[in-house]
């Protein structure tokens, strides 16, 4: 049994699917947000490389990389922004978040 | 054989853990879901010969982000049951728009194992070649037509790390012994900063 590019193609769909699910259902919690977004980067990646390995273009590694770096600075920032929202009200809850009402 | 089995292994751990990521009551226990998740999504890639980008994914989201999210998580002092207050509420809508997703995913990649569409190949200087390894490879490619990309991967990181410190960073008060007055520190002397004592013995220093 041979596995081909449809079944990393079949693991990167669901990834991004749960990486979608768990934004909806932790709609408060905005650390378990970014890490679903890092699930859903995770589900780009895999289908990257694996165009990339089974296509024998490794520009599509290249790119998979250029994510990687996205995604850890997205994570950076996005931490920072939550220490700092924390220090000022004390929660992180995303329903509070409307001071700009918008 | 032993492909197969290592593939059903990387990619069943890989999605029971995402599946736990989301589902866990606790943020300290998704982190540690989404370090063994992307563990096993390194091998899955290892398993199709992208070495460099597995490792990668190892040294920077288990070393780097998930160490970081991990720190974020404990210095937070949150509610955590407060916070899945909205988890039931949200569980049907959610779910909806999962299936929908996933019905059109599982769609596209039916499409394109019916056949799929003809891309026009890129030319041969980026295809793997079987005598070179991976990192070999990418590093031809990245230190040369994609240099440009390299660089702007830099840049982003320097914004990214430049963005966090600005952010986070509280100066501490004037007067205050933490606040670092660089001119007082750059003119310190030796003489007047060490004295030199011969105490007695038996007898202390007198300060």
């Amino acid at each position: 049994m041979t596995i081909g590019i449809e079944h990393y193609l079949v693991v990167g769909a669901i990834l991004f699917v749960l990486g979608v699910l768990g934004i909806f259902l932790n709609r408060k919690n905005v650390i378990v947000i970014l890490m679903a977004v890092e699930l859903i980067l995770l589900a780009v990646n895999i289908n990257l490389v694996a165009f990339s390995a089974f296509k024998g273009d490794l520009v599509g590694q290249v790119f998979a990389m250029m994510v990687l770096t996205v995604a850890a600075a997205e994570a950076a920032i996005g931490l920072a922004i939550l220490v700092i929202y924390f220090r000022g009200r004390g929660t992180i809850a995303v329903d509070d978040v409307n001071r700009m009402k918008g | 054989m032993i492909q197969a089995l290592a593939f059903y292994l990387f990619a069943g751990v890989v999605i029971a853990s995402a599946v736990m990521v989301i589902m866990s009551r606790n943020p300290v226990h998704s982190v540690l879901w989404l370090i063994l998740a992307f563990f096993n999504a390194a091998g899955l890639m290892v398993l199709v010969g992208a070495e460099f980008i597995a490792m990668l994914l190892v040294i920077v989201y288990v070393g780097a982000v998930a160490v970081l999210f991990l720190f974020v998580v404990m210095m937070l002092d949150i509610d955590f049951a407060a916070m899945r207050a909205g988890f039931i509420k949200n569980f049907p809508l959610g779910i909806a728009i999962a299936l929908v997703l996933l019905a059109e995913l599982g769609l596209g990649i039916g499409a394109y194992g019916a056949g799929g569409v003809e891309l026009g190949s890129a030319d041969g200087a980026a295809a793997a070649s079987a005598t070179t390894s991976n990192i070999e490879a990418i590093g031809a490619l990245l230190y040369g037509r994609y240099i440009l990309l390299f660089e702007i991967a830099g840049i982003i990181l320097l914004v990214a790390m430049i963005g966090a410190i600005v952010l986070t960073f509280q100066a501490p008060p004037p007067g205050s012994r933490a606040q670092q007055d660089i001119g007082k520190q750059i003119s310190r002397r030796p003489e007047e900063a060490t004295q030199m004592k011969n105490p007695e013995v038996g007898k202390g220093v007198e300060l």
